[in-house]
């Protein structure tokens, strides 16, 4: 009992002091607070894979009525910005400026060919954005479709079909990128604070010898482990808060699930964090080698391969078994699911499952490599 | 003279101890070389935008000749992978909820029998827009195979030759794979971040280990420690941009279109760029930790707004204006320009007289930093 | 004595320590010692013998590969968290969080220890007494100086009244006055009982001790009462007076070159000499005396007696400091400070911590702006005129400061083409260098990976590479063994009899000896100025005192008349 209590005051102690220290230090404001701060702007205002008002050049050989027609949809889609050109050539030029991502090429035959229905338009995508590219693409085929739908309601003959695609988008019809940039935004502040900093305090303190001095107190293995943890871990809740006010206040990301579970998971997860970064900063006692290393280990993989930008299904089979070994992986299903989706239960229980297990194997790892001696 | 000949003797003196610091050691040796050809394969895999195998539901509610033909077209595609049919369309709701399918087709009944009467049929795809980007791409790549079903059907059923109402050519990558622009994209971006912090270790890296002092006591001066910091940080830069493109061409196999030389040009100028960025962060940093901290300040909104995973043009106008001012965004716009489309000197002005600029700036505030901040 | 228990006891422990890319070190050899309760002992011998290593073993750091070590009675390598409970350990570095104010760290270590409230309420105003440190409470250890941040590392150590003291090297970089007040503190605990095991490389704190333990790569040379190592030197040891127009360096030079002399220092003008045979009228030797003559077989550095310059006229003025003034900020780190070095002198700066060398130095390097005041090197002012008037100068900074991930040779050959040494002149030049200070065999070895007096030598090699005729040494011996010490100091004497001049600083005030004039700072200001022997006499009067208390009484003469009306 005695013992029990004079833990919870070492615990205390150390908790205390690196409270104390992280307010005083400058680095781990930077990597605790501009940082996250600049994700969250960036990921909120900067990054969009939306296709809104893209700039295409028409280019209509001879104009007429039905051209007009034909070409009143891009006029009217929020999806696209025409600028009428008065030749090919200069809708190329347009193109090689990249003022412009495609042209619409409507040839002066094409009223006499639409007669015999065989009419066509004629899309050019500029193919250095692929993706981008591939979106046009399907926004002109809808515009077009859309015309030639309501021409054949007026009582045209067919000239689409036999078979039309009515598409729908489930959790996101807004077809909003930030529904999903947002979740892999709460991973990446997560990561960046849960490892990095964690890595780098641990580091700083075997760097400049202050762990030699604390190993010989009564201070048990436990305590310095649980004293690291606790401030961090704290820290990280609050970025999650952050993030987490930041989607729904600043860009009205929907939040579908329960707050309870976004609550474990969060915590699962930054466990799992905080301990690869106690595990790093052990085995390798420098600052800067165990920041670079924990960077490749962490953060990139949680930026690239978790499938919050791109789709793990579409990775090579290599690739994809990877993934299965790292927690943001897991992370950014659930933070997806309970965002736009709800407690999805076949999602929710299986990856919660795989956290916790990585956190009590992380958990026995630091326990069993933390040893206070500086063998 | 011999004070010009003194000079770069005391230049090349630099140089060669930057290089036998960064290459000596078979370790920094790897970690040279290994890094960025290994990023560049694991995004040139990972950070696709393309889809394949994706896993797809079946509602077929028609069970009919011709919706078993539309579902032979889906089987039939590399990018479609049939996970399910189901009976109720009820039980969808699950499956994508859970992640089991990313895409349904759901085919009502009555679908033949309307084709058969030559009315148009309508099918719905209802895709999962937790991740809205993905989903856009997988319905495109349906309506593509329903166009290819359009056709046979026409060309089957006697129907005027098939029609499609737009026909899709794209310029520089005609089968509009990610892999096309990315890569070309990712020679800028792994650059940057290697040699820039590179640059902004070394002088952080004497200052820390006291060498800075007793170099500074030496008869070199502040011009030329920039330069021979900057030179051995260019070629580790100019080579890695090399390891890269080799891959991109070797490996990846994909066409370069544009001039080596012209490549080049804007590749030294974008490495003097980054390492200009790196040599002024270490001019301000005290501690390499400091430079290392200064150094992911610029790298994140480095690379996010360089416009290669999102848009720049996606972005707000003030944002956009931030983006003037990032070495990465004209390095990418170069990297692939020259790369797929094969502009020449004239088109990439707009693109090398920033990187001039930012390189100048950068270089000449840090050689008056060396003089002045030595406290 | 005999019958106190001991709290130290090892038996036949030996260590070996791993090393990347390299075959595992032998720490310790089957050492075993014991040391009674309540003794305070000195643990002294040249670098690379094993203290840090003996040390940490004995707080449960490491676990020993062979033997058996018992502190306080507990096997540590069975149950380390017992004795860690129980001792007071200091490493050389003492890890104080910098970003914590003194408090905060004191409150730190008494909560880890459990020291209650209560028990704070006491302990606190002695230990804070004790090192002085109650006005600081406030301030961040960090901007602490570095004798202060020694002293709270002890008064974190010591919060809960430990029965054994370990202490590694903690007056290392110390100034004297701090040092000092270290060692009444540590008096004060061992007349109260307490055990201790003090790591030290300086010597006359081991004479202190009741009992001083001699280690010598990883073996036991001796263990017993310092008196008893003294007299080992019994009847051995001389004064011998200089000729005429020879100084005392230039004499020690000279009988350090014979063959029946163990060891010679310059002291009080005359140089103390350690014969190998029974001398006539010999004096009292002291614990160093005794520790040399135990080390005697220690091989001693060439130094070729070929200087490059020759002499020239004496009254040239090398260095001229008049006026010298650096602010930073509100603080006046030096404060019209002038003084001024002839050519072939050498000059010490001597100190407390924080009393404005360093900075005096990176001004004379042309490292810092002055803020006011005039500064001639060589005649000219070096940040001002063109960089290769920094040809002249060679720079010794206070912590190793070339390139650690470089080899030797590649160390030498950077500098050599940084100061554009043309391609015959380098190669004699390194081949020379590698030759005066014995770095030949370690040529192609990571310079960062080398013992502290091979790194020491090759620092001192790079600043001497392009021969200047002028030498700034900051600190050049500080952590420096006794042994490497003396062959650094008679690479001086010949350079000096060279015609370079050097102006160095140091803490060792035994090493004042060998400069022709020395200056005594503090705050910043100038306190006395002149030969060593002219600012003994003016200071001290009592008899057989040491260069030591002279500095200890002008500073803290200075400081009362500074604190007065």
């Amino acid at each position: 009992m005695i013992g029990l209590s004079a833990s919870i005051r070492r615990t205390r102690a150390l908790i205390r002091k690196e409270s104390l220290q992280i307010r005083r230090d400058p680095s781990s404001i930077i990597i605790g607070i501009v940082l996250p701060t600049m994700l969250i702007l960036l990921f909120g205002y900067g990054l969009s894979l939306d296709v809104r008002r893209v700039p295409v050049a028409l280019d209509l050989e001879a104009p007429s009525p039905l051209v007009t027609s034909l070409i009143s949809g891009f006029r009217l889609s929020p999806y696209f910005e025409p600028v009428a050109v008065t030749d090919m050539q200069a809708a190329e030029q347009l193109m090689a400026r990249r003022a412009v991502d495609g042209i619409v090429r409507v040839r002066d035959n094409y009223p006499r060919q639409n007669a015999f229905g065989l009419g066509k338009v004629q899309l050019i995508v500029h193919g250095v954005d692929a993706n981008r590219a591939r979106i046009i693409e399907a926004y002109a085929g809808a515009v077009l479709g859309a015309w030639a739908a309501q021409r054949q309601a007026e009582g045209y003959p067919a000239e689409i079909g036999p078979v039309i695609i009515q598409d729908r988008l489930w959790f996101n019809a807004a077809n909003d990128s930030h529904y999903f940039l947002v979740p892999g935004l709460i991973v990446l502040v997560m990561t960046l604070i849960g490892a990095f900093l964690t890595t780098m305090v641990v580091a700083r303190e075997w760097e400049r010898g202050t762990l030699e001095a604390l190993f010989v107190t009564p201070v048990r293995v436990a305590e310095i482990l649980l004293g690291k943890t606790v401030p961090y871990f704290a820290m990280g809740l609050v970025g999650l808060g952050l993030c987490v006010l930041a989607a729904r206040v600043m860009f009205q990301v929907p939040f579908r699930g329960s707050l309870l579970l976004l609550g474990v998971s969060s915590i699962l997860y930054l466990l799992i964090a905080l301990g690869i970064g106690l595990l790093i900063s052990s085995a390798v006692r420098s600052q800067f080698v165990a920041s670079q290393l924990t960077l490749v280990i962490t953060f990139l993989p949680a930026m690239m391969l978790s499938g919050f930008l791109f789709d793990i299904r579409s990775m090579p089979k290599a690739v994809q078994l990877l993934t299965y070994l790292l927690p943001a992986r897991y992370f950014v299903a659930l933070l997806q699911t309970l965002f736009l989706a709800g407690n999805i239960w076949s999602v929710v229980v299986p990856d919660l499952a795989v956290l916790a297990a990585m956190v009590i194997g992380l958990a026995a790892l630091s326990w069993v490599i933390t040893r206070k001696s500086l063998a | 003279m011999t004070e010009i000949v003194g000079s770069l003797l005391r230049v090349l003196s630099l140089i060669r101890k930057e290089l036998l610091a960064i290459l000596k050691d078979p370790k920094s040796r790897a970690s040279v070389i290994v890094p960025p050809i290994l990023q560049c394969l694991i995004f040139g895999y990972a950070a696709s935008y393309d889809l394949n195998h994706v896993p797809f539901a079946v509602i077929d509610q028609d069970r009919s000749f011709a919706s078993h033909q539309l579902i032979a077209h889906f089987d039939g595609s590399p990018v479609f992978t049939q996970v399910a049919t189901l009976s109720d369309p009820r039980k969808l709701a699950a499956m994508i909820n859970s992640r089991q399918v990313l895409l349904a087709l759901d085919i009502q009944d009555g679908f033949a029998r309307q084709l058969a009467m030559g009315q148009t049929a309508s099918v719905q795809i209802i895709a999962d827009g937790r991740d809205s980007n993905t989903a856009e791409v997988a319905t495109s790549y349906a309506a593509a195979i329903i166009n290819g079903f359009n056709a046979q059907w026409r060309q089957d059923h006697g129907l005027p030759a098939s029609q499609p109402l737009v026909v899709t050519r794209a310029w520089f990558n005609p089968n509009l794979q990610t892999r096309w622009s990315m890569i070309p994209g990712l020679i800028g971006t792994i650059t940057l971040i290697q040699t820039m912090m590179l640059a902004a270790m070394s002088v952080a890296r004497e200052r820390e280990q006291g060498t800075f002092d007793q170099l500074l006591v030496t008869p070199i001066r502040p011009v030329e420690i920039m330069i021979g910091k900057a030179i051995p940080a260019m070629l580790v830069g100019i080579f890695q941009a090399t390891n890269i493109l080799l891959v991109a061409q070797l490996w990846f196999r994909i066409p370069f279109a544009g001039s080596f030389a012209i490549l080049y040009m804007g590749l030294i100028l974008f490495v003097l760029a980054a390492v200009g960025l790196g040599i002024f962060l270490s001019s301000i940093a005290m501690t390499m930790q400091q430079a290392m901290l200064y150094g992911m300040v610029v790298i994140m909104p480095a690379t996010l707004l360089s416009g290669l995973s999102t848009p720049i043009s996606n972005m707000p106008q003030s944002l956009q204006l931030v983006t003037y001012a990032n070495p990465l965004r004209y390095a990418i716009q170069i990297a692939q320009r020259v790369y797929l489309e094969g502009v020449g000197v004239s088109e990439l002005l707009p693109y090398l007289w920033p990187m001039a600029v930012i390189a100048m700036v950068t270089l000449s505030i840090a050689t008056w930093m060396f003089r002045h901040r030595v406290a | 004595m005999t019958t106190a228990p001991a709290v130290i006891r090892a038996n036949a422990v030996t260590k070996r320590l791993r090393q990347r890319h390299a075959p595992p070190v032998l720490a310790l050899d089957q050492i075993s010692l014991s040391i009674p309760q309540g003794v305070l002992a000195a643990l002294v011998g040249p670098d690379g013998a094993g203290k840090t290593t003996l040390l940490r073993l004995l707080a449960g750091l490491l676990p020993p590969d062979e033997g058996e070590l018992f502190v306080l009675g507990i096997d540590v390598a069975h149950d380390p968290q017992r004795v860690q409970d129980a001792v007071a350990y200091m490493p050389q570095r003492f890890g104080l969080y910098e970003d914590l104010t003194v408090k905060e760290n004191l409150d730190l270590y008494a909560d880890l220890h459990g020291v209650t409230a209560a028990a704070r309420g006491q302990r606190y105003p002695s230990l804070l007494e004790m090192t002085a440190l109650a006005p600081f409470l406030g301030r961040l250890a960090g901007q602490l100086s570095g004798g202060m941040k020694q002293k709270l590392g002890l008064a974190c150590a010591l919060i809960q009244s430990p029965q054994l003291l370990l202490l590694d090297e903690p007056t290392a970089g110390v100034d004297p006055l701090s040092r000092h007040e270290l060692w009444q503190i540590i008096t004060k605990l061992s007349t109260e009982g307490t055990s201790a095991l003090i790591a030290t490389s300086y010597l006359d704190e081991a004479e202190r001790c009741q009992q001083a333990i001699v280690l010598r790569d990883g073996k036991v040379l001796a263990q017993s009462p310092p008196r008893n190592i003294a007299d080992r030197a019994r009847n051995l040891v001389v004064l011998h007076e200089p000729m005429r127009d020879e100084t005392a360096r230039d004499l020690q030079a000279r009988l350090l070159d014979t063959d029946d002399v163990i060891d010679a220092v310059p002291q009080g003008g005359r140089v103390r000499t350690i014969c190998r045979t029974s001398q006539p009228s010999a004096l009292a030797p002291s614990f160093e005396d005794g520790f040399m003559t135990l080390l005697a077989g220690a091989p001693r550095a060439r130094v070729s007696r070929t200087p490059s310059p020759p002499v020239t006229r004496r009254d040239e003025v090398s260095v001229e400091v008049r006026d010298l003034v650096r602010r930073f900020g509100d603080f006046v780190a030096v404060d019209h400070l002038s003084f001024s070095v002839k050519r072939g002198e050498v000059y010490g700066l001597l100190g407390p911590n924080g009393a404005g060398k360093s900075t005096t130095f990176r001004m004379l390097c042309g490292l810092l702006p002055a803020t006011s005041g005039t500064l001639l090197v060589a005649g000219e002012d070096l940040r001002r005129t063109p960089a290769s008037a920094r040809r002249n100068i060679g720079y010794m900074a206070q912590r190793f400061s070339l390139y650690p991930q470089l080899s030797v040779l590649e160390n030498l050959a950077f500098f050599a083409g940084i100061y554009g040494l043309k391609a015959h002149l380098r190669r004699d030049r390194i081949q020379w260098a590698l030759e005066e200070f014995e770095l030949a065999p370690v040529r192609t070895q990571q310079s960062g990976m080398l013992p502290g007096g091979l790194k020491q030598r090759l620092a001192m090699a790079v600043a001497l590479l392009h021969e200047p005729p002028l030498l700034f040494l900051d600190e050049p011996t500080s952590g420096a063994d006794p042994l490497a010490r003396r062959d650094f100091w008679r690479r001086i004497t010949v350079l000096a009899q060279g015609g370079v001049t050097t102006v160095i600083t140091t803490h060792f005030m035994e090493e004042a000896e060998y400069c022709d004039r020395l200056a005594i700072l503090d705050a910043g200001r100038l306190l006395a100025e002149g030969t060593p022997a002219q600012i003994r006499d003016a200071n001290i009067q009592k008899e057989g005192s040491t260069m030591e208390d002279a500095f200890i009484a002008i500073v803290e003469h200075a400081r009362a008349k500074a604190q007065g009306p």
